[in-house]
């Protein structure tokens, strides 16, 4: 059983690896990129378990991130200040807003980060467990449709409505103040804590489902994915775990959108295109489907490379093309179980040829 | 804000012509999901395609001859992602399956952003210009309408006369009721399955090419197209494409007044919640039985 | 006792009338068998009585409670398990595995305490690991315990989805063809290890298409033909009974 964490050890020293060979290279300007891609990884990870485990795809969950992103983005810009009333004196009471001077020097008044999150975590979960359960009665191409009809939903929304600003979306977001002197912004001077910060909170939202794979929950759902009926028949309440399954993937996306929405000071209609949750699709197909460190490393790689540029314009042409070619040559991944056993047989077959 | 006759009377042609384009991908949605199983989520960019090329070879062909030629180039594309990326799997995953059409609906839509740019083509009017109008009773319309609705149904006749009448479209219905029985009369599946993509992406292609004057075309044109005719073809029931026409209809003109309660800006979000709503209360559409909602096998 | 009682069941499918007005009682500690031609309604008499299907008309009662409508798993929870024609075993999963997820059931650990591996839960995977080896054990399958299921023999998988039903702790098990595909000698290990699960207390629905075996091990039988049972009784009543003997080899001239 401990050797479950044993993995986890090593990306942990990974991730404090590459932050070094940061630092000693003086590019420390990676680390914005990589702390972005730790957010995206985050949500990976939980769309990992929904299409790998529970085996339920979502061509939507961009729509998830966006919802977190959003509301937070607003109710931390909302400005506050001309509102009179009851509702604002109790808020004011609770201890739940906070002010400070806008960017032009006025006085702002907004819900503060922590009552900003809450709300948006509790949107995106209240949002996922109402269409969750239509949904995921669907299946094949009409869960797949309808998982984009939603993503489709939120980017219209939100792309034309001017309380989120339309399409150019919402910016001046208020860095997340975690503790004093730690917070969730993209100040230079607080690059590193961010950093590693960003990549603690996906180590320990990866232990977590490690745990729920290997419990009696994560056979479950492996049953489920496996033969649904016979899951049924042995007493599993499929339709119950798969919604639990798809709110707590939703819960991951939107947490990503909320901290990375701070980290980024802003958030656009952009996040809740339909390229966003292909591309998210594409990193979990080709880290191998049931593979959560597959998920994960591909994630770190390939969206650190598409932050950093390197797709160029080509960038969605690229997803889609890895989308295609997993697809159609390795649609188990390309870091499935099976690839180490081939591999062994690759070399031992040619060791075999070669002995007289 | 009230409304007048005039008003009304302009939201149904919008809605109708909406509604024949819709109709259209919905037809091209059945022919590939009959002869397959699959619904190609590329089908949208087959109508943009359509239209695309058509812009670009109208530059130097005349414009019957550009249309045509826009048709039957993006009919071999058509037969040319079959052939790439649909023949040669064997038995695969629905999911498999999907996710591939995704991919290369995304592959096509880059391809046409490096060809075309990201400017807004459109087709010259085929009769008269924009502000041309025909008098048809006591209001005025488009004659662009006429062309639409009107090349339209000579498409949905032309289709439907092909399959019930030509032994080429006989033997694609027989390959999509019964792939094995149909083998064994030495049918062969895998060409009804080019085929089937080929007829999708010529009628994509014309219904894009026609309707461009009105709506413009665009890279992305398609995304958008592919699900409003999706939400069409589950309407009418899968597979269905007489239903498809009256299903084009309702969306349509839903899709026209619709500007009447949300602002315009909302307008997808009315087609999708259609569609969700379908989805989940019934999904095998107006026509369709339940049985028949359970999806096919490729 | 009468632990299942199926009174006036039937269901349509379009134009096709299932089953029609079926009804018969399943004593507490039997074997009852369940036979007909095929196409007769018997998988879909199981599919109703398990929850998979919903019954047009009709009442189906499990240890005293009405149970037409409930949904599969809670039908599973009340005690009455099945397992299907096709060998429905979750591939990526060894035998052992397999049989631990029958014991879903009677544990208890959520989403939330698998996440958080609370401490309950160590105690819980223990004790469902070791109940599933010995399940292997009575089953005589303990050497292919971490063996990936699907690979396994045809006759071995039979055995493995019957003990994945048994994990579940059954009151009633209702078991859809056990020894389709099997051999003579296969069968005939499948009919001693329904003996013994009869002998641990627990009653047998089964359907099965090998007649020796099922004239050998049941108390009682029911035919079935178009959707509507024929006869009930004991095997070798059933074997002389001349209606019975005319489905299955035909208007002849006897």
């Amino acid at each position: 059983m401990r050797g479950r964490y044993l993995p986890v050890a090593a990306f942990a020293g990974l991730i404090v690896a590459i932050q070094m060979a940061t630092h000693f290279t003086g590019s420390g300007y990676h680390l914005t990129q990589l702390t972005m891609s730790a957010y995206y990884s985050l949500l990976a990870i939980g769309l990992c378990l929904l299409v790998g485990y529970a085996g339920q795809i979502s061509i939507g969950h961009a729509g998830f991130f966006a919802i977190g992103g959003y509301i937070t983005a607003l109710l931390t810009t909302h400005d506050l200040s001309s509102h009179q009333g009851l509702a604002l004196g109790w808020l004011a009471k609770v201890g739940v807003l906070s002010s400070r001077t806008g960017l032009y020097g006025g006085h702002l008044l907004t819900l503060h980060p922590w009552a900003a999150c809450l709300v948006a975590i509790v949107a995106t979960v209240g949002v996922a467990y109402a269409i969750g359960g239509p949904v995921l009665k669907l299946k094949g191409h009409y869960l797949a449709m309808a998982t984009l009809g939603f993503g489709t939903i939120v980017y219209r929304i939100v792309l034309g409505s001017p309380l989120v600003g339309g399409a150019d979306g919402l910016s001046e977001v208020p860095p997340f103040v975690l503790l004093p002197g730690l917070e969730v912004s993209s100040q230079a001077s607080l690059r590193v804590q961010n950093y590693y910060l960003a990549w603690g909170l996906v180590i320990g939202g990866m232990m977590l489902l490690l745990n729920l794979i290997h419990s009696r929950t994560g056979r479950a759902l492996s049953a489920i994915h496996g033969a649904e009926d016979a899951a049924d028949a042995m007493g599993i309440p499929t339709a119950r775990y798969k919604l639990n399954t798809f709110v707590l993937s939703a819960a991951y996306a939107g947490l990503a959108g909320v901290l990375l929405t701070h980290f980024n000071g802003g958030i656009g209609p952009s996040e809740a295109s339909i390229m966003k949750s292909v591309r998210y699709v594409a990193i979990v197909a080709i880290g191998g489907m049931a593979n959560l460190w597959g998920a994960l490393l591909m994630s770190l790689l390939l969206n650190y490379l598409s932050l950093r540029g390197y797709f160029g314009t080509y960038d969605d042409a690229v997803f889609g093309g890895i989308l295609i070619l997993i697809m159609l040559f390795a649609p188990e991944g390309l870091l499935r179980r099976q690839l180490f056993g081939e591999l062994r047989n690759l070399f031992s077959r040619d060791a075999a040829e070669e002995a007289p | 804000m009230g409304l007048n006759s005039d008003l009304f009377f302009q939201y149904v042609v919008a809605g109708i012509t909406y509604g024949t384009i819709y109709a259209v991908v919905a037809i091209g949605f059945n022919i590939i999901y009959n002869a397959t199983g699959i619904i190609n989520f590329a089908q949208g960019e087959f109508v943009m395609l359509g239209g695309m090329t058509a812009v670009t070879l109208s530059r130097f062909l005349p414009l019957p001859v550009a249309i045509l030629g826009a048709v039957a180039v993006t009919t071999v594309i058509g037969a040319v992602i079959e052939i790439l990326f649909i023949r040669w799997l064997r038995g695969p995953s629905v999911l498999r399956m999907i996710i591939i059409t995704i991919g290369v609906s995304i592959l096509v839509r880059e391809v046409a952003l490096h060809v075309w740019g990201e400017s807004i083509r459109a087709l010259p009017y085929f009769t008269g210009t924009s502000v041309t109008s025909i008098k048809m009773g006591n209001v005025y319309i488009s004659p662009q309408v006429l062309w639409v609705v009107g090349v339209s149904a000579v498409a949905v006749v032309a289709l439907s006369a092909f399959f019930n009448y030509t032994m080429l479209g006989r033997q694609m219905r027989a390959c999509a009721a019964n792939r094995d029985a149909a083998r064994l009369c030495g049918i062969s599946a895998k060409n009804m399955v080019t085929l089937s993509f080929m007829l999708s992406a010529g009628i994509g292609a014309l219904g894009g090419c026609i309707v461009s004057p009105i709506t413009y075309v665009q890279y992305d044109s398609g995304t958008p197209l592919a699900i409003k005719g999706f939400t069409v073809a589950i309407l009418g029931g899968l597979g269905n494409s007489a239903a498809a026409v009256g299903a084009g209809m309702i969306l349509g003109i839903l899709e026209s007044f619709s500007i009447w309660v949300l602002p315009a800006a909302y307008k997808e979000v009315i087609s999708i919640s259609l569609l969700l709503l379908i989805l989940f209360i019934r999904p095998s559409g107006i026509f369709g039985s339940a049985e028949a909602s359970r999806l096919k096998e490729f | 006792m009468n632990l299942l009682s199926v009174r006036g069941v039937s269901k349509r499918f379009g134009g096709l009338q299932a089953v029609e007005d079926v009804s018969f009682d399943v004593l507490q500690g039997a074997i009852k068998g369940l036979i007909g031609p095929n196409g007769a309604g018997k998988t879909t008499l199981f599919n109703l009585i398990t929850g998979f299907l919903r019954p047009d008309r009709g009442s189906i009662v499990f240890d005293g409670a009405d149970v037409q409508g409930l949904a599969p798993h809670q039908i599973a929870a009340r005690g009455m398990v099945r397992t299907f024609q096709q060998i429905r075993l979750f591939p990526k999963m060894t035998a052992l595995e397999n049989i631990m997820v029958g014991c879903h059931l009677h544990t208890r650990g959520g989403f939330l305490a698998g996440m958080l591996h609370l401490p309950f839960t160590w105690r819980e995977e223990r004790r469902t690991r070791e109940k599933a080896g010995e399940i292997l054990g009575f089953l005589g399958l303990s050497e292919v315990a971490d063996e990936e299921a699907i690979r396994l023999s045809y006759g071995q998988q039979r055995v493995v989805e019957l003990g994945r039903a048994l994990a579940c702790e059954p009151r009633i098990l209702l078991l859809d063809e056990p020894a389709a595909g099997l051999n003579i000698r296969e069968t005939a290990e499948v009919g001693t290890l329904i003996g013994r699960i009869r002998d641990r207390g627990v009653t047998v629905l089964l359907v099965e298409h090998d007649m020796s075996l099922i004239m050998d091990i049941s108390d009682e039988i029911v035919v079935l033909n178009c959707g509507q049972k024929i006869a009930e009784d004991a095997p070798l009543a059933i074997q002389r009974d001349g209606e019975v003997i005319r489905i299955y080899l035909g208007e002849g001239d006897a």
